[in-house]
């Protein structure tokens, strides 16, 4: 099972390699990892996603909460919260799959952001299924590249994470 | 701000904050990057050990902090002298002892330069340390001292580093010691949930064949007092790990040895038929477990930890209490009543007698068997403090001694780290120069930092090393016999070294005892002596540790390895 875990930790030096440190020390698997500053600059959010069981995610959760930096630590579940990523996917293209490429775009509410002779670049925002489904719809064209940011959670109503 | 601040560098900063702290040793090494703060420590009001080589400073400040409850101080400098401190900073860690370990490094503008004599110390001890630090600015360096002395101390205990690159020492600033530390990440829980306090009290009413199973958590969290209150009011018996030892009196009648893979028989048949196991500071380590599946597998099990991390970790517990031990003993001494235990009690009087731990004398001849020498230690000083390298002899001291209290037995129980005895003597016998402090040794472990003795006999710490002579690496030789074929691949090391003028070289007392009637005069000659002593005991050289449960075997699936001769 995956689980998404809303980390805050003191936005300092050497926090993101203790984080990553226990997971590989411990041999938990995360699937992905970001870090951004908070509204408050002394605290930075890490949205970490893992696989595992219960067990797992108990004991991730206790080994993050041991770390002096880690604040707190959040099992967002995805009934009561919201996840985005985005993805940027550079796919060949020229004169004459242009539009069809655009009209897929558009199915997803996906930007255009570059357009070359014989590429371009899409911006797609979703959570994890929306954004598999555009790739794969890419993919007969030709994708060149793709860079996806991994995934970020709110809880969503008045409690916060 | 009510203090008023004063101008001073980082260095004499650093000192300030010790007294403090109320640090009256530490135990270190000099080098380039500290000289500043060696400046400073040359008219410090601060005992300062120098050891022969930084992994004894690290083990020394254990020794210290294990024999007081206080916490141990080292340091070492940029380089070599903070990776040697690797291993006694891992030891530390791994049995939860609480420690601030210093470290130069080099000037902040060469960091990441690979300068000379520079290592990523605090990268490196990431796993090893509950917290560290890389000082940026010194006038930060009174709040992270404070902060580290309050880390290493509360909670769960550990190890603390704090690295100095060269400029944060003499830099001036405004000395300020902070009264308080405010980490919003770190409030540990000492208080446990009183819900589940009276579950467990419950659990123990119903219960017909309860052992208490308490570990080094007892010790660190001075709850020996409690945990003999609490066996006694339900009328569980206990057994002790190896570094909860000395929690529970050894000649009471509830005690129920060591359990695992060499304890007491009666204490993992006891184990393996309890219906309730209330584990007390322990952490279910493989070494007390054995097979896991197959471990305390019809009992309840109520699990006291000031860690929460460590519930549920290895064996699923059904009634987890977070919280100290000692106020959580307090607690359900409070409602706990008594278990209906007579019958088992009987059961366990039962197996102690058919079952006791024992060695066979030499059937002829007057060699001398290891356990004797435990024997004769615990009868000519049964108050010592007994520390001990790892291997065989360890486990005798374990098995054998007859502790009576906490904080006398002091041993390298998680990382099982050889050449950790001496120097942890050294430090304990300075924290309490009122005790008769022995190094129990094993010849492999006491060549591995024997260099000491120079520490011992210049600072005049009278610590007598007891080296159980086997002319192996005895421990491995064991295996090696058991489940090898006895090929003894590279652990015959006979003849290393004579030992006696090992002792006398450094100016340190050497004694020899070949015989069995030398062994008693050889102790007392060393208690007498009042110096720094090493005795040579000659013992058998294929002694087993018996009972032994083979790695991944249930712990009731025990082999009697008693050499019969
Ligand atoms: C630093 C270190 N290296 C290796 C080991 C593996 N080891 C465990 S016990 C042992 C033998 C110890 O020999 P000795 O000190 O003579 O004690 P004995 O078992 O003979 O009593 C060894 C090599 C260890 N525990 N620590
Ligand atoms: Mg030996």
């Amino acid at each position: 099972m995956r689980h998404t875990l809303a980390v805050l930790v003191e936005n300092k030096y050497g926090v993101l390699s203790r984080v990553a440190g226990m997971f590989s020390r411990r041999g938990y698997n995360i699937d992905s990892l970001t870090v951004g500053v908070t509204d408050d600059p002394t605290i930075s959010r890490m949205t970490i996603v893992v696989m595992g069981d219960d067990e797992v995610l108990e004991q991730v959760t206790k080994q993050l909460n041991k770390l002096i930096d880690v604040i707190r630590v959040t099992d967002l579940k995805s009934e009561e919260s919201v996840d985005r990523e985005l993805a940027l996917i550079k796919v060949n293209s020229d004169v004459t799959n242009r539009s069809e490429i655009m009209q897929i775009a558009d199915i997803f509410r996906a930007r255009i952001i570059d357009v070359a002779s014989k590429s371009m670049i899409i911006e797609v925002t979703g959570d994890d299924g929306k954004i598999t489904a555009i790739e794969q719809l890419l993919r007969p064209f030709g994708i060149k590249e793709m860079v996806r940011t991994g995934k970020v959670a709110l809880r969503r109503g008045q409690k916060s994470s | 701000m009510t203090e008023s601040t004063e101008k001073m560098t980082g260095a004499r900063a650093l000192i300030e904050c010790l007294y403090r702290e109320g640090v009256d040793t530490i135990f270190g090494y000099p080098g380039g990057v500290l000289l500043p703060i060696y400046d400073e420590i040359y008219d410090a009001d601060i005992r300062h050990i120098l050891v022969r080589h930084e992994q004894a400073a690290a083990h020394a400040a254990e020794g210290y902090a294990r024999a007081t409850g206080k916490t141990g101080v080292c340091i070492a400098t940029s380089g070599p002298g903070a990776t040697n401190l690797v291993t006694g900073i891992a030891n530390a860690y791994m049995d939860s002892i609480p420690m601030v370990v210093f470290t130069g490094q080099v000037p902040s503008s060469l960091l990441g330069n690979d300068a000379f004599q520079e290592a990523n110390i605090t990268g490196i001890t990431m796993p090893i340390t509950k917290h560290n630090y890389l000082v940026q600015d010194a006038n930060e360096l009174p709040k992270v001292i404070k902060e580290a002395f309050h880390i290493a101390s509360t909670g769960r205990p550990g190890p603390v580093l704090i690295d100095l690159p060269k400029d944060i020492t003499v830099q001036e600033i405004d000395f300020y010691y902070p009264d308080k530390v405010d980490l919003r990440g770190y409030k540990p829980t000492y208080q446990g949930n009183l819900q589940q306090v009276k579950r467990a009290a419950s659990a123990i009413k119903e219960s017909k064949n309860p052992v208490i199973y308490a570990g080094g958590g007892v010790i660190s969290s001075d709850a020996s007092k409690e945990l003999i209150e609490l066996a006694e009011k339900i009328k569980a018996p206990v057994t002790t790990t190896l570094t909860g030892m000395g929690g529970f009196p050894v000649e009471h009648e509830l005690f129920l040895g060591m359990p695992g893979m060499h304890g007491a028989k009666y204490a993992n048949y006891a184990i393996q038929e309890s219906d309730l196991l209330i584990a007390v500071g322990a952490r279910f380590d493989d070494r007390v477990t054995g097979k896991l599946k197959a471990f305390a597998s019809n009992a309840k099990i109520i699990h006291i930890d000031i860690d929460p991390a460590e519930i549920s970790k290895n064996v699923k517990v059904d009634v987890p209490i977070v919280g100290d031990a000692k106020w959580t003993l307090q607690k359900l001494l409070k409602y706990a009543e008594p278990a209906q235990s007579e019958k088992w009690l009987d059961r366990i009087a039962h197996w102690k007698k058919v079952h006791p731990l024992h060695y066979v004398e030499p059937a002829t001849g007057d060699g001398i068997k290891p356990q004797y020498i435990i024997e004769q230690i615990t009868e000519a000083c049964k108050d010592a403090i007994i520390v001990t390298e790892v291997g065989q002899h360890q486990m005798w001291a374990a098995q054998y001694f007859k502790f009576s209290e906490p904080r006398t037995f002091i041993t390298s129980g998680g990382l099982g780290t050889m050449g950790y005895g001496f120097p942890a003597s050294i430090g304990a016998k300075i924290a309490r120069p009122d005790k008769v402090v022995f190094d129990i040794a094993g010849d492999g472990s006491f060549q591995m930092n024997s260099q000491e003795l120079a520490t011992a006999v210049q600072e005049n710490v009278p610590v007598i090393v007891a080296v159980f002579n086997n002319g192996y690496l005895g421990m491995v030789r064991q295996w090696q016999e058991l489940f090898h074929n006895r090929r003894y691949s590279a652990t015959c090391i006979q003849n290393s070294v004579d030992f006696v003028k090992l002792a006398e070289a450094y100016g340190a007392l050497g004694l020899r005892a070949t015989k069995r009637d030398e062994v008693r005069p050889a102790i007392e000659e060393a208690i007498a002596s009042g110096r720094p002593t090493v005795i040579d005991f000659v013992v058998e050289e294929e002694e087993n540790v018996s009972p032994m449960v083979p790695a991944g075997a249930a712990i009731n699936e025990i082999l009697d390895l008693e050499r019969k001769e």
